[in-house]
């Protein structure tokens, strides 16, 4: 059988151990009404070669880059993936391992992590990072929650409208079961930034936190001084959330800005977009904060002869220690996406993330102009961005059908989450849309 | 790695393109080098992180028999066809229509799940079992606050995994626990005593974290459901019942599959894994959005559903654990599925059987996929569960799960699973007997234990004293 190394010899020799003459018998206490219904009613096992066959045959009924171009972001990347980080993350050592509770045969897990919760502390200029939660969406959630358990008394949070649709909808749903909240959405302005305005007026403090996209989902590029100081006087944390990790190889980094929380998801960092999942959200704060946060952390320590060892700590705020009194229900995480993460940022160093980040801006930057001064698109903000920016044009869903038919997705639509910008389309420029590809897109939206 | 590499390395190449950022971001939105991050060639990233590798234990190495973890071999074929480009270059955002192939494995993959599992529907959204365990919980409260009061508490085994309490009280819940008795199982009258019409459930683990069937189950689910509350099946153990018994046939109204677990996919390590939520019908219309829906042979998303307890997660899910777990299935179909708890049982039972005597066994019930022993015999010579588990790693073989469930004082919980061959077994079972023996005649050998791996035992206490989170240049 598939998997099960049985054969009939092992079978009968470990039943006669057992003094039992069928299989059967071991399971002989489960109540027959529930033996006589457990037939599973799915197909028989398949080859090797029928799975590959039929997982080729779902796989090819999907479009993807190359077959068609894609400008989406949204939350989610197409960005290059260094070979090394494949060749690491396929190494059955790190694979097939599980959560490093026996340190000892677990150092590499367990440095990498470390090197993981360095390496996001120094990209989010924040003090201390943990180990990684399942992705930005839950981590802007969690953020939320610490920054409840931090101001303790506090009940109200406010989010920005201009943070990604999705994650909104997340935070909405963990908070929702907590019946002292009060969540206020946050305009923005014309300019695509969060209304500093309103902040300023409504920050109080009732005020837990302030939650902002860095860059938003817009991918504006939200300006957070006086934001960060409205914050600071009345004790309310700010927290930032960055759906593209990339963004802060280039941008000022949240820690910079004084943000007390910095959160976001880290797919763009090596890790295929897999359909939006697995990937991880990181999570930074203040070391101040340590005992409030969620998730795992690894800490360094020594072993008997002194050698320097890592192994996970702090472990009391953990669900396994403090039950219903711990700082999140997370028990599995996004270890192995966390080390491709480790991996990406290694390959790259200092001057590459860099590059690739510049690339990126570059490129968007160019795309952005063109498609304004030939594709006769118009800007619907004009601030600063990163990678990603909004246009728009009156009949844009026609216009689109247009483009669709050269095979290319331009964008993302902002209508379903924004009735107001109904025009508008959020589009995405990485450096794996190559200047022929720009070129495509402008003279598609020209000709539509 | 911060420690190596030298200034300008890297191993990255891009040429050099037209344009500077600088004419386009301003200044005081710019930011300066990442100081302190690594500068490496591409071999000297490569040659850190294999040698990192070989400090790690992992199932291809070795036994692993973490108790309730179901360490079973994870398949390579399931990581190829993840890697497949039509898989993992998909853009959650494309219009549905590119996407087909990609939301058929999902819809087949909840309906497996609900085969397997024996409820109504599925949604496969939570990133892991914690996060599914909140999400199940979130329907059970709008259930009932759509009848007129979501309740205030949840009742929980004092042997519950830690999630469950965690997860019930990230949803607004108080937990109640209630005992096992001495034969290591829930009494139908405990449950009586705990229910009220303001408990919203109970969760249970089934066979529980004793590696036991709560044979009561159905009595206890009546007495839950008697008071107009709901059960959760926490699925973690659900390796022991494919094929033998189906939790919807149990009085389950909700229950986690831990793909990582059941369905081989990979550990990593620590993640990532996936928590598929299934449900009975009366539920459908709390699962979370977006909803797969098939209307003439076309996939489509659903998002308007009014009363749905919304998103707990952005996107679709752990899509590529999910693919994983969707290999895993297709290749072993209906008889390669109910084989693997028949082998996980006879596995679990032989090691029992084996070790009874040499350690001692608390509960004499007839034990599932795992079974527990603890360090009572040992104790005697100051041998305690850690020094056991530390002298394993000498002998070459990961411990079981230690000091869980807390019922027990120095739980250890082996769960071998059915992928093991007998040799296996039998060297893991000489391996304890001797380490038994060395107990009793050199007991501090086995507490200074273990003195063959990378680090001897780590200072934890220092850790936590002195928390060193990050690395960071030595000063002066």
């Amino acid at each position: 059988m598939r998997y099960t190394p049985h054969t009939s010899s092992d079978k009968e020799q470990m039943l006669h151990t057992l003094g039992l003459s069928r299989v059967e018998e071991l399971f002989d206490h489960i109540p027959q009404s529930l033996r006589e219904r457990a037939k599973i009613s799915i197909a028989p096992g398949l080859s090797e070669v029928e799975v590959k066959k039929r997982m080729a045959s779902l796989a090819a009924r999907n479009i993807i880059p190359g077959d068609h171009l894609f400008f989406l972001g949204g939350g989610i990347y197409h960005h290059t993936i260094p070979s090394a980080v494949d060749a690491v993350i396929s190494r059955c050592e790190f694979s097939t391992s599980y959560t490093p509770y026996q340190p000892e045969v677990s150092q590499g897990t367990l440095q990498a992590t470390y090197e993981f919760q360095t390496l996001m502390c120094q990209l989010t200029g924040m003090e201390v990072a943990n180990a990684g939660l399942y992705d930005g969406a839950s981590a802007a959630a969690e953020a939320i929650l610490m920054a409840r358990r931090i101001q303790e008394g506090r009940h109200r949070v406010l989010v920005s409208r201009a943070l990604h649709p999705q994650y909104r909808a997340v935070i909405a749903t963990y908070l929702k079961n907590l019946g002292d909240i009060q969540l206020v959405e946050v305009p923005f302005v014309r300019s695509g930034q969060t209304d500093a305005d309103f902040l300023a007026r409504e920050i109080n403090e009732e005020t837990a936190c302030v939650v902002l996209g860095y860059p938003n989902f817009f991918g504006v590029i939200e300006e957070l001084s006086a934001i960060q100081a409205a914050c600071a006087r009345s004790g309310t944390l700010l927290v930032t959330v960055t759906t593209e990790a990339l963004s802060l190889a280039l941008l000022r980094p949240p820690g910079a800005w004084g943000a007390d929380i910095a959160v976001g998801e880290g797919q763009s960092l090596g890790i295929p977009m897999s359909l939006g999942g697995p990937a991880f959200g990181f999570f930074g704060s203040r070391r101040k904060f340590i005992r409030s946060m969620p998730g795992r952390l690894v800490g360094e320590t020594v072993d008997g002869e002194g050698r320097r060892g890592f192994v996970l700590t702090l472990s009391t705020r953990e669900q396994h220690i403090r039950r219903e009194k711990a700082t999140s229900n997370i028990c599995t995480s996004q270890s192995l996406c966390t080390l491709a993460a480790t991996v990406f940022m290694a390959t790259l160093g200092k001057s590459g993330v860099r590059r690739l980040a510049e690339v990126n801006a570059t490129r968007a930057y160019e795309a952005r102009d063109r498609l304004v001064q030939e594709g006769g698109l118009v800007p619907t903000f004009t601030d600063p961005f990163f990678n990603e920016f909004v246009l728009e044009a009156k009949g844009l869903t026609r216009r689109l059908r247009g483009v669709l038919a050269k095979k290319i997705v331009p964008g993302i639509p902002l209508a379903p989450f924004y009735p107001e910008l109904a025009d508008s389309l959020l589009i995405c420029v990485t450096e794996m849309n190559d200047r022929e590809e720009i070129e495509r897109l402008v003279r598609a939206f020209a000709e539509s | 790695m911060f420690e190596g590499g030298s200034p300008g390395r890297s191993g990255f190449f891009w040429p050099q393109e037209p344009g500077s950022v600088s004419e386009r971001i301003p200044a005081h939105l710019l930011r300066d080098e990442i100081s302190g991050f690594p500068e490496m060639g591409e071999l000297e990233v490569l040659r850190h992180f294999t040698r990192l590798s070989h400090l790690n234990y992992s199932i291809e190495e070795q036994f692993y028999p973490l108790g309730s973890c179901t360490m079973k071999y994870n398949p390579k074929i399931n990581d190829a066809v993840a890697r497949l480009p039509g898989l993992s270059l998909l853009h959650p955002m494309a219009p549905p229509e590119f996407i087909q192939g990609a939301l058929e494995l999902l819809y087949d993959l909840e309906r497996m799940l609900a085969e397997i599992s024996g409820m109504d529907h599925v949604t496969l959204q939570p990133a892991a079992g914690a996060q599914g365990e909140l999400t199940g919980l979130m329907m059970i409260r709008a259930h009932l606050a759509r009848q007129g009061n979501p309740r205030k508490r949840i009742i929980v085994p004092d042997t519950a995994h830690g999630t469950n309490p965690a997860s019930s009280a990230l949803c607004g819940y108080e937990v109640v626990q209630i005992p096992s008795n001495d034969r290591g199982m829930i009494e139908v009258e405990k449950v009586k005593e705990a229910m009220s019409d303001e408990v919203a459930g109970l969760m249970i683990t089934n066979p529980n974290t004793l590696g036991i069937f709560e044979k009561n189950i159905t009595a206890i689910a009546d007495v839950v459901h008697g008071k107009g509350g709901l059960v959760y099946l926490d699925g973690a153990n659900l390796n022991a019942l494919m094929g033998i018994a189906k939790p919807g046939d149990m009085g389950v109204d909700v229950l986690h599959i831990n793909l990582h677990k059941t369905f081989s996919t990979p550990h990593g390590g620590g993640g990532p894994g996936a928590g598929p939520v299934g449900i009975k019908g009366f539920l459908q219309d709390f699962l979370p959005i977006p909803r797969i829906i098939k209307r003439e042979g076309t996939f489509e998303l659903r998002e308007d559903c009014s009363s749905s307890v919304g998103r707990v997660r952005s996107f679709f899910g752990n899509f590529g654990i999910l693919a994983r777990a969707y290999t895993y299935i297709i290749s072993l179909g209906s008889d390669g599925l109910e084989e693997v708890s028949r082998m996980a049982l006879l596995n679990a039972n032989y090691v029992r059987k084996k070790l009874e005597g040499h350690f001692h066994l608390p509960y004499t019930e007839p034990c599932m996929h795992e079974c527990v022993f603890n360090d009572r015999f040992q104790e005697k010579y100051g041998v305690h569960t850690l020094d056991i588990a530390k002298r394993l790693l000498d002998y070459g073989f990961h411990p079981p799960t230690i000091y869980f469930p807390l019922v027990l004082s120095g739980a250890l919980m082996i769960e071998p699973t059915e992928t093991e061959c007998r040799e296996t077994l039998d060297a893991f079972i000489d391996a304890m007997i001797s380490i038994a023996r060395e107990a009793k005649e050199n007991p501090a050998l086995v507490k200074t234990a273990p003195h063959s791996t990378p680090v001897s035992r780590l200072d934890e206490a220092r850790a936590a004293r002195k928390p060193i989170l990050r690395w960071e240049p030595s000063k002066g």
